[in-house]
């Protein structure tokens, strides 16, 4: 694998060797000296023209346990009409002698666009409204943990609601394609305001009424509500969206016995996810956090790691 | 110079013998003396090419383009005639302004320019341009157009359509609602803008202010000209106009003639434009109105930028494509090799309505004894792939590169002079 821009071009195969090396990577988080000697005197550039605390600096972590040298570049509001273009930026980082970038990108289809530009490994960090593959890939591997410890591994037959603001979200492409390969049934929940055009052709279900499909979920996995589009007519009020969308105290209730609760964070609490949700045994938020480190590790590996780790 | 070109084929089928002198068309008796002769035995005549919709950059980004390269660009394509957008900087929102463009275009230009008036001061849709200025300028300005913004307000261009009936002028509308389609919309919104997660930009959006325009203009009785017509929804309404007896026209893109929303799957920004690239049940419908004459004429909005204003993420680069060079052959590909409009059409839709919608009295002329030598000479059979960097625009935002294409222009030639030829 050169790039990983998406899930939708990951074969399910390549999908759980990824996972599977996070199993292993996952141990070093227990150890005392958390550091493997795997990726030494590679450099990685976490390039991120977005503001993002917890990828960044889980891929700060990933790249640092596995030796590689991880430089972080801030480089928000380069556009048109100031500064230079993404091409010049990311060339002139490329010319360094970079080994890898991880790209997080207010516009869609960024990473890809580097892709073609540079030499370098591409790893897309969220690009947009387009995808996020290694938030899917941790989800994944945080239900497939859970699957196992309540005694029903597999995805097969698994049914997972996406909830909340589909339209704008990076994440929702990415779990859609991610989730159906591996075989999951995903339904996804909004208004009608926020299903993204074209949605009938996804291999998902839909849904607007929460409530019709909350006692049959293995998984809720519940979307951040942007302050944005509270006030760009999405939706009444916060108030209206919680009580039709939100993971309430009620609907917590209604959850079935092993059924769990994801959030890609940061969480609005009191919108789309109540406190009792979001703090019950079902909740695997602070899991995902834990997997993401694993995950990435296993990602850099997987790109970096082997012969064809060589950049062009 | 005086030319002679023998055994050309006119758009009747016709065969016959264009003689050429002191900018205009004689009767071939005359020809004697020192005469340039062209064997154009199997290539085909047409009215040299009008262009309704080209921006030309200058003022203001010659490193984009020039009226000198854009206009060598359009004799590339078979143009005689283009009608250069009002959006440059400054804008061509006064007398001085388009009479500028008119001068350099006289001076430099490989084709004639017509100066086309912006409809509010700046563009910005708040107030009125020196309308009737422009009108009684050099530049003699009927066509006014604020392309690249839509002007929006009802009410403003309720006041432009009734403003310019005063001399029969013509308000060209770049029909997109701001609201239904923002400042970040740049893909048709379809299942394409849900998969790429780029900001969809509805059939409708352009189709809304086309329903209210038509209204207006049998309002005020005024003449309005849709620009870049690209969706089936908008066909729909010109259609209803028409037959209303409504003074509507409507242009059609060549690449909303052929490209489709697919082609930004790699988010190759050569390939964002607006109105963005559709579906191909727009394109059918787009192309079924051309043949039927809903929609009037072939526009290029030739649109040239550099690499700083697109090697961009998406949403952020500049829209815009280049279509002056290519345009004939992709209204050949289209619409006459299939077999749905013939040659005469073609020269109708291509030379005859452009001239006279944007009221160019000495353009879009039959090939006659008499009339301006405006022509092109086409070979119906040439093909090749088209090189962007072989390009005469200053810009390389070529969409047709590397595809195989008519290379139908031979020979252009302009008030009797030759402006390109191979």
């Amino acid at each position: 694998m050169r790039h990983l821009l998406g899930t939708k071009d990951l074969s399910k195969e390549e999908a759980l060797a990824i996972l599977d090396l996070a199993e292993d990577m996952a141990q070093v988080q227990h150890r005392q000296v958390k550091k493997l000697p795997a990726l030494r005197g590679r450099t990685i550039v976490n390039a991120f023209f977005e503001d993002s605390t917890r990828t960044r600096t889980s891929f700060e972590i990933a790249g640092k346990w596995l030796s590689a040298d991880t430089i972080n570049v801030s480089a928000k509001g380069s556009s048109v009409s100031k500064g230079e273009s993404l091409r010049d930026t990311m060339l002139t980082l490329d010319a360094m002698g970079v080994d890898a970038f991880v790209i997080r990108h207010p516009s869609s289809g960024a990473a890809k666009q580097v892709s073609g530009w540079v030499g370098a490994h591409v790893i897309n960090a969220g690009d947009g409204q387009h995808e996020h593959p290694t938030q899917a890939l941790l989800d994944a591997f945080s239900m497939r943990h859970h699957f196992a410890k309540i005694g029903n591994p597999g995805f097969e037959g698994k049914r997972v609601a996406i909830v909340g603001d589909l339209l704008h979200s990076r994440v929702v492409r990415s779990n859609v394609y991610l989730l159906s390969k591996l075989g999951a049934e995903v339904v996804l929940v909004a208004p009608p305001t926020l299903m993204p055009a074209g949605v009938e052709n996804w291999p998902v279900t839909t849904a607007y009424d929460f409530d019709s499909v909350i006692s049959e979920l293995d998984v809720a996995m519940m979307l951040r509500v942007q302050r944005e589009r509270m006030a760009g007519g999405f939706f009444p009020t916060p108030r209206e969206y919680s009580d039709a969308y939100g993971l309430t105290l009620e609907r917590l209730r209604r959850l079935k016995e092993g059924a769990a609760i994801c959030h890609p964070g940061p969480m609005n609490r009191g919108v789309e996810i109540s406190s009792a949700a979001s703090d019950s045994a079902a909740s695997l938020v602070f899991d995902q956090v834990a997997s993401g480190v694993a995950v990435r590790m296993s990602v850099l590996y997987t790109l970096l790691g082997g012969e064809e780790g060589i950049r062009e | 110079m005086k030319y002679l070109i023998s055994d050309v084929q006119l758009v009747s089928g016709e065969h016959t013998d264009l003689f050429v002198a002191e900018g205009s068309f004689r009767d071939p008796a005359d020809a004697s003396g020192d005469v340039t002769r062209i064997d154009a035995s199997g290539l085909i005549a047409l009215p040299g090419l009008v262009d309704l919709h080209t921006h030309l950059r200058e003022p203001g980004r010659e490193d984009a383009e020039t009226i000198a390269s854009g206009t060598k660009a359009a004799a590339r394509g078979g143009y005689t005639c283009v009608h250069a957008m009002a959006n440059t900087d400054p804008v061509a929102d006064t007398a001085e302004a388009v009479e500028h463009v008119l001068e350099v275009g006289l001076a430099e230009g490989s084709a004639q320019v017509v100066p086309v008036g912006a409809v509010s001061k700046g563009l910005e849709g708040q107030e009125l341009a020196e309308l009737g200025l422009m009108a009684r300028s050099k530049a003699r300005t009927r066509f006014f157009s604020d392309d690249g913004k839509c002007v929006a307000d009802s009410l403003l261009m309720r006041r432009a359509l009734s403003y310019v009936t005063a001399f029969d002028g013509v308000i060209a509308q770049h029909s997109q609602d701001p609201r239904l389609a923002g400042a970040g919309a740049c893909c048709h919104e379809s299942e394409w803008s849900g998969r790429l997660g780029l900001p969809g930009w509805p059939a409708q959006a352009e189709s809304v202010i086309v329903a209210r325009d038509v209204q207006l203009a049998e309002l005020t009785g005024a003449r309005l000209h849709v620009c870049h017509v690209s969706t089936a929804e908008s066909v729909e309404v010109i259609r209803w106009a028409k037959k209303r007896g409504i003074r509507v026209t409507a242009e059609a893109t060549p690449h909303h003639l052929y490209l489709d929303v697919s082609n930004v799957e790699g988010y190759d920004t050569t390939y964002k434009v607006n109105p963005p690239l559709a579906t191909n049940e727009h394109i059918e419908a787009v192309r079924e109105a051309l043949a039927d004459g809903t929609i009037d004429a072939v526009a290029t909005d030739h649109a040239p930028h550099n690499p700083q204003d697109k090697d961009h993420p998406f949403d952020v680069a500049l829209p815009g494509m280049l279509g002056l060079e290519q345009s004939l052959a992709v209204v050949m590909e289209t619409m006459l090799n299939p077999g749905r409009i013939t040659w005469e059409t073609l020269a109708e839709r291509m030379s005859y309505a452009p001239a006279r919608i944007g009221q160019v009295a000495n353009q879009g002329r039959a090939l006659a004894v008499g009339e301006p030598a405006n022509l092109v000479l086409v070979d119906p059979s040439a093909r090749a792939t088209v090189d962007k960097n072989a390009s005469l625009s200053r810009s390389r935002n070529n969409p047709y590169h590397g595809r195989e294409l008519p290379d139908p222009v031979v020979l252009t030639m302009w008030a009797g002079d030759v402006t390109y030829g191979r």
